[in-house]
């Protein structure tokens, strides 16, 4: 690079002396010298490429124009030709430059190393060699290098690589651990529960890196465009300079041959291949700085259309953290929750967890047998010899065990015990604080319509839903009919509109999978979720989806920008050029010049607000 | 199976983009992906093809950029 500087600043001065001296010798052998020096690499690699059969290299192209220029006596534009275009690959390395190490530095969240315990001693090691179950020591400063769970010690932790948020977390004893985090101050030990790549890190960088694979309808029309335009140009630039001395009398081979230079001058469509990619890798690297990974530009792209954004309830606009709030007995309140407990033990849901919260006693597995979860209902299951039924109305229902209805805010679980009614547990849910940021912003977005679904009952989701001020909500829904009532929006929306579902990704992959985005919250450590999603939002915000949706938009005009600029600046100077009011230096500007500055405008989509 | 590559000195988009389109068009190869800004080329290809493709593609890259660097990630 820098001597290639020094070739072109010799060279500049050779050109220079040129235009200024009188013999008209001299002034051919201070062009060609300057020729030599700035573009002798470019004529080198054309005939280089010719021998391959490439006729249509860039480098090729370069040359017979400027060539063309000595030739028809325009010694000066040839050399200016060849000195300006080298002139501004210099500037296009620079921003390609910049552009890669921005891209770089926003990926450089892999670790180098690790220390791994062995003995009393720690060593160094290359993450990819620990394995599952090695301990390892996180010092001060230190990045996290593979998922675990610290077994001693506590510290803050810096998630902001991972999420976006700025606010440390506190870690301690027992608590997970993911690669990628930076430790702030404690020393904390870790037992690794997940190898190098399987764990947060690496899976965030691949999934940023293979983003660019599925692309964008702009992405997809540059490349075509691409293919095109390069021999249409070229082929109208040897009509050019053909065609019109032969029919037009007083048309010469000299001037028409200078406008035809000019043609293949701008025949790269290098400002386009380049900006445009640029700008959506760009804006998925942005979005992933702020905790929004989003798995290819084709998505990025549709978050701009977003007409219809549907919400799972439970863990997307709620904490999805139950508490038992009351417990109403037609006996025992304590046999009630107990029998509740037991009959849940070996469900995950969240509902079950708060029960056997509640419970808060050791729970003897043996006593429990025949569990049948029934789902959208509940589960039943022989506890202690008593065949034990826990679950929602439709349940109690199933079973024909008289019961009274209540309209209460939050979850009502009923428990009969063979057969007769017990009593029923009510539990409920907090809304984030953040669901009220997100829907104003929806609105804001003027998003046509936001939808909540939701398998709880009629009274907790409506509440839910008013709070917020959601219109229009679906309750008591089976996870096969969330899959229905998507479909039904998807035939509501207008047909270039898209329908976004933001679900907790774990109970609703299929629902996630079927809408145009599938957005899962909340992936920090869910494998399930990254898998099922297009979009991940890492932290557990709502309101992340309307910044998903504003950098989305963005980065579309951004890459519009681009193509227009791009294209119309190329146009212009080729009209311009045809019919005799553009110099060649001109188009040398529409070529290196437009791609220095489509890449610059393309930078501003990897900083996103 | 999917290979990932690196195409260390790659300065050219557009070349990058050719050897997309040649290398796409080689025996047993299913899917091809570059990125330009990370200078890295995915290939998606039939597992019995894959040594001569990976010679064939390394063959294309020099054509079109001599001083690239190509190498299995």
């Amino acid at each position: 690079m820098k001597k290639m500087l020094w070739r072109l600043i010799i060279s500049s001065i050779f050109f220079i002396l040129g235009i200024f001296i009188n013999s008209s010798n001299a002034k051919l052998i201070l062009f060609a010298a300057s020729y030599i020096l700035a573009g002798g690499d470019v004529v080198k690699r054309a005939i280089y490429n010719i021998k391959e059969g490439e006729v249509f290299d860039e480098n090729f192209l370069m040359s017979v124009a400027s060539l063309g220029a000595f030739l028809i006596g325009e010694a000066p534009e040839g050399v200016a030709v060849m000195l300006f275009y080298q002139v501004g690959e210099i500037f296009q390395d620079y921003a390609v430059g910049q552009s890669r190490r921005s891209i770089a530095s926003l990926m450089d969240i892999r670790p180098d190393y690790a220390n791994v315990k062995e003995g009393d001693k720690l060593i160094k090691k290359d993450p990819e060699d620990v394995k599952i179950g090695d301990i390892i020591v996180i010092k001060a400063g230190e990045r996290v290098p593979l998922d675990g769970i610290i077994t001693e010690g506590s510290s803050m932790v810096d998630t902001s690589a991972l999420t976006g948020e700025s606010v440390p977390r506190d870690v301690g004893e027992g608590s997970e651990i993911l690669s990628g985090c930076i430790n702030i101050n404690g020393v904390i030990t870790v037992k690794v529960t997940k190898e190098y790549k399987e764990s947060t890190v690496s899976k965030i960088l691949d999934l940023v890196e293979n983003a660019s694979s599925k692309k964008s309808q702009p992405e997809k029309f540059i490349t075509k465009f691409a293919r095109i335009y390069t021999p249409i140009v070229v082929g109208i630039a040897v009509i050019l300079a053909i065609v019109p001395p032969l029919i037009i009398k007083e048309a010469t081979f000299s001037q028409w041959i200078y406008r035809s230079l000019s043609f293949l001058v701008v025949s790269c469509p290098c400002a386009l291949v380049i900006s445009v990619p640029l700008s959506f890798f760009g804006g998925i690297g942005g979005a992933s700085k702020k905790g929004i990974l989003v798995k290819g530009g084709n998505y990025l792209e549709s978050m701009a259309k977003t007409e219809i954004v549907v919400f799972d309830k439970t863990g997307t606009l709620t904490k999805g953290v139950f508490k038992v709030q009351k417990i109403v007995a037609e006996n025992s309140p304590e046999e009630v929750l107990r029998l509740a407990a037991y009959a849940e033990n070996y469900s995950n849901h969240p509902i079950s967890i708060s029960l056997k919260e509640a419970y808060n006693k050791e729970i003897d597995s043996k006593l429990i047998s025949d569990v049948e979860e029934i789902s959208g209902h509940g589960v039943s299951a022989l506890v202690d010899g008593v065949n034990v039924l826990v679950g929602n109305d439709k349940l109690m229902n199933k079973y024909s065990i008289p019961y009274s209805k209540y309209i209460l805010p939050g979850t009502v679980v009923h428990v009969a015990k063979d057969g007769n009614y017990a009593g029923y547990i009510l539990i409920s849910d907090e809304i984030k604080e953040d669901s009220h940021k997100a829907i104003k912003g929806l609105k804001d977005q003027n998003i046509k319509d936001i939808v909540m679904l939701t398998g709880d009952n009629k009274s907790s989701g409506e509440n839910t839903a008013k709070e917020l001020g959601i219109k229009k909500v679906y309750t008591e829904l089976l996870p096969a009919d969330k899959i229905e009532k998507v479909e039904e929006l998807i035939s509501q929306k207008s047909e270039k509109g898209v329908l976004m579902y933001a679900g907790d990704g774990i109970n609703d992959a299929p629902v996630l999978a079927r809408a145009d985005v599938g957005v899962a919250m909340g992936g920090l450590g869910s494998d399930a979720a990254i898998e099922a999603a297009d979009v991940v939002i890492m932290t557990d915000e709502p309101s992340k989806i309307v910044q998903a949706i504003r950098i989305s938009q963005n980065t579309l005009k951004i890459a519009y920008q681009n193509i227009i600029f791009a294209i119309s600046v190329k146009v212009l100077i080729l009209l311009l050029s045809s019919i005799g009011y553009a110099s060649l230096w001109a188009a040398v500007f529409a070529d290196v010049g437009v791609t220095f500055i489509a890449i610059l405008n393309a930078m501003r989509a990897l900083k996103q607000k | 199976m999917k290979k990932t590559f690196k195409l260390e000195g790659l300065n050219c988009a557009n070349c990058l983009a050719k050897m997309e389109r040649k290398i796409s068009k080689l025996k047993g190869v299913t899917n091809v992906s570059s990125n330009f800004f990370t200078a890295k080329m995915i290939i998606e290809a039939d597992e019995d093809f894959m040594p001569e493709i990976e010679e064939a593609a390394s063959k294309i890259v020099k054509k079109y950029e001599p001083q690239v660097v190509f190498t299995v990630e």
